[in-house]
């Protein structure tokens, strides 16, 4: 493609946007797998490095994986950047799901304007992509990832290897962006015997994998690159470091002109930013909002299995830590509700057992940050995160202070002190009762337990013992005290035993009594007639009325 | 009409050049909101964009636009949503009188609504300011009643299975990148745009609707004949 008649400004413009589009391509894909709900916050005020005017996070790995594929190269004529999706059995069968292809063809569109156009449909076609991730039949296997299989993606870059989907695999056109120097076009194809397949048969007998014959032939193209689990476990692999995204990246201050209108000016700067080291979370909001999960848990008709407790190969460590790089403007990266599960022992160090040293398993992201999972709530979340943003520990210490959910109205016991009641959440006077209850319950935590200590839980554990509304937080042995919210009446105090009782027989409603009930029927029946007939002569009115309603 | 921004008569036909788009479904009652908000907010998603910041020179800069699944509890689907509350409640209010204007008309249960994409072009007095509408986007609903809990769970994922189509030719429209307004000057931004959400800004719109009945014939006939049916013993 002849590209004489771009400016060399437009060229660079174009080639940047290229570049993080496609890095957004993937994350967009890889966090659509990971088995989660994504939540990320709007923002009226542009941060300067929000790509394509939308907020989609950065998972460091996932960046750097693809980075790695794409080693300094862009999508071209016959080099497509594909993102393949397979999907692995805790027996250690696999399969391909689907593959996401970016691809460029040699259609051009001298006519465009690269820093105007060109950028906003590029941002339109990623919300194609958010929208069409939801609806291939690998969302609904990845929701439901994490006891029997589990979803990894693959990051190749060159030709478009289409044979591991079976036959009559189906395709999607998520989009297609014409620029100057070619059309960009964004597509996945999908194997579509899954499709047939409920979700809830496959985990029911995993052994129907072993139908599709064909399928778990050795993969006829040895990879070229490895699998990876759509969920991740930082500090794994010996501690290898990522390079926090923006060590090096350009961000993109977005900034358009209307006058005249024809003309837009672009303009793009570049920033280095000084990041924590990629271990740190920016956003570990431990004190979780119980009460919002609680909210979600029962809305949610997903179940999801205990984080692996050793099943297998697929040994799923937990938490999964965002690492870095993300700066402070973000700190609303939410994902939404986490597996639920029993109680996943905390490891004293980071747990391994991954097969392969590249093969980092997908663990569910236990519960890191909760926020805005109540509408009321978000903005509260704010003052939670404060003492913990910016704080650096060891991995052994973020790991214990994570918060991971379970079933049940009963949160499950947070390490850290934090009750709910200083939390200005809805509701939350009926929350704290149960956290509490657990932590002083020695049933649930046993005295001889040491807690950790990390800098982090030490000023949580301040933040929450302050404003606890009720002050038996340090008894041993704590009578269970059981209000439901529904009997709770301080004109009649009353327990829900003899609310029950009392309430179990109450008279009959008076006009449901045989006689007083004939009677009053029997005159509406006589007055019908009339008034049906009064009805009718005023038809034109009612009309009328119902005109100006509409 | 839920937004009376504008003096075009709801259910009037859409001008020359606005594209008009149909999709139809057939769900049951209680899937009736999930499936409308689904689609809406999908079609939404593609039509906002971050807060526009106008600058000195004429230039501006666009906030970010946060994005969130959610998961119907009556269908087998999920769909993503431009993370803001204030457009959320616009359009869960405005599905919720379609709904319970569905469910009032009887049991015959078929309406119709409408996502409208328009701009505003001022007149001088004393005409009042036009609307002239771009994009138009019609759901068709047909409300069928199950019998029993099989029925119910089948219909659970066939809806999900036509809904994830829904999405598919949505996208598929949005992506023929055909006619957008331009992009305002500081003075025309709410001539396009709505201003009036904190944190993201869609093109301007309205949403309205229509019950039918069966029949075809209008709503107040359907009245008419409900209140003698119901009379009649």
């Amino acid at each position: 493609a002849m590209d004489t008649d771009l400016s060399s400004q437009d060229r660079k413009d174009l080639d940047k946007f290229i570049k993080f589009f496609a890095l957004k391509t993937v994350q967009v894909i890889v966090q659509a797998r990971l088995g989660e709900k994504i939540c990320t916050r709007s923002s009226s005020s542009p941060t300067g490095s929000d790509w394509f005017n939308l907020a989609i996070k950065d998972i460091p790995e996932v960046t750097h994986e693809a980075k790695k594929a794409l080693a300094g190269q862009l999508p071209a004529v016959g080099r497509s950047m594909c993102v393949e999706i397979s999907l692995k059995t805790s027996e250690g069968d696999s399969m391909e799901l689907e593959i996401w292809c970016l691809e460029m063809n040699e259609k051009c569109d001298k006519e465009i304007k690269v820093s105007y156009t060109v950028y906003n449909r590029l941002s339109l076609l990623l919300k194609s992509l958010l929208a069409i991730t939801r609806v291939t039949p690998a969302y609904r296997l990845s929701r439901k990832q994490g006891h029997e299989y589990v979803i990894l993606y693959r990051i190749y870059f060159g030709e478009v290897q289409l044979s591991g989907l079976g036959e009559g695999f189906q395709t999607v056109r998520v989009g297609t962006v014409g620029t100057p120097v070619g059309t960009i076009t964004l597509s996945c194809a999908y194997r579509i015997n899954l499709a047939f397949m409920s979700t809830r048969q496959f985990e029911r007998t995993p052994p129907i994998m072993g139908i599709i014959i064909d399928h778990f032939v050795d993969r006829p193209y040895p990879s070229s690159s490895p699998m990876h689990p759509c969920n991740y476990r930082a500090g794994e692999d010996n501690g290898a470091v990522y390079p926090s995204v923006e060590d090096s990246q350009e961000v993109c201050t977005t900034s358009f002109s209307t006058s005249p209108p024809s003309q837009c000016v672009f303009t793009v700067t570049k920033a280095h930013f000084q990041t924590p080291p990629p271990v740190v979370t920016d956003t570990l909001k431990v004190p979780v909002l119980g009460l919002a999960f609680s909210h979600q848990l029962s809305s949610s008709r997903l179940s999801y299995q205990p984080a692996a407790l050793g099943v297998g190969s697929a040994d799923m460590g937990y938490p999964v830590l965002f690492a870095g790089g993300l700066n402070a403007a973000h700190p609303h990266q939410l994902i939404g509700p986490g597996k639920e599960g029993g109680v996943p022992p905390v490891p004293s160090q980071p747990a391994h057992g991954t097969q392969a040293d590249q093969e980092r398993m997908c663990t569910p992201l236990d519960g890191v940050h909760y926020s805005a999972a109540t509408p009321s709530s978000s903005e509260d979340t704010e003052t939670v995160s404060n003492s913990s943003e910016g704080k650096c520990s060891s991995p052994h210490d973020l790991l214990e202070t994570i918060f991971i959910r379970k079933v049940g109205a009963f949160v499950n016991k947070p390490i850290n002190q934090v009750t709910m009641a200083n939390l200005d959440i809805p509701f939350a006077m009926f929350a704290p009762k149960n956290v509490e209850l657990e932590d002083n319950d020695p049933m649930v935590n046993p005295p001889e337990s040491p807690e950790t200590e990390s800098p982090l839980q030490g000023s949580l554990h301040s933040e929450g013992s302050s404003g606890s509304s009720t002050g038996n937080t340090h008894d041993d042995f704590v009578m269970i005290d059981f209000k439901p919210a529904f009997s709770k009446d301080d004109i009649l105090p009353m327990d829900l035993g003899t609310f029950y009782r009392e309430f179990q027989n109450p008279p009959q409603l008076s006009s449901l009594s045989i006689d007083i009930g004939a009677q009053s029927m029997a005159e509406d029946l006589d007055s019908l007639p009339e008034k049906l007939a009064v009805h009718e002569k005023n038809v034109k009115e009612f009309d009328a009325f119902v005109e100006t309603l509409q | 009409p839920l937004s009376s921004r504008c003096c075009a008569r709801p259910g009037a036909a859409p001008a020359m050049n606005c594209r008009a788009e149909v999709l139809e479904v057939s769900v049951e009652g209680r899937q009736v909101e999930e499936a409308m908000l689904a689609v809406l907010h999908t079609v939404l998603l593609h039509r906002s964009t971050g807060k526009f910041h106008y600058k000195k020179e004429g230039t501006y800069s666009i906030g970010t636009v946060g994005t969130q699944d959610v998961d119907c509890d009556f269908i087998d689907f999920a769909y993503v949503r431009v993370s803001s509350e204030e457009l959320d409640r616009a359009l869960r209010k405005a599905v919720g009188e379609f709904k319970d204007a569905l469910r009032s008309s009887g049991s015959d249960g078929m309406g119709q609504i409408s996502l409208e994409f328009y701009q505003k072009k001022k007149s001088r007095w004393p005409f009042s300011d036009e609307c002239i509408p771009w994009e138009l986007w019609t759901i068709k609903v047909n409300v069928v009643n199950l019998a029993n809990e099989q029925e119910r769970q089948i219909c659970r994922e066939k809806v999900g299975e036509k809904l994830c189509e829904k999405i598919i030719n949505i996208v598929e429209v949005m992506n023929r990148h055909e006619y957008l307004p331009k992009m305002p000057t500081q003075s025309e931004v709410d001539n396009v745009f709505d201003t009036s959400l904190k944190d993201v800004q869609p093109y301007l719109y309205k949403i309205s609707y229509q019950i039918t009945d069966s029949l075809g014939t209008s709503v107040t006939t359907t009245m008419r004949r409900l209140i003698k049916d119901t009379l009649a013993l």
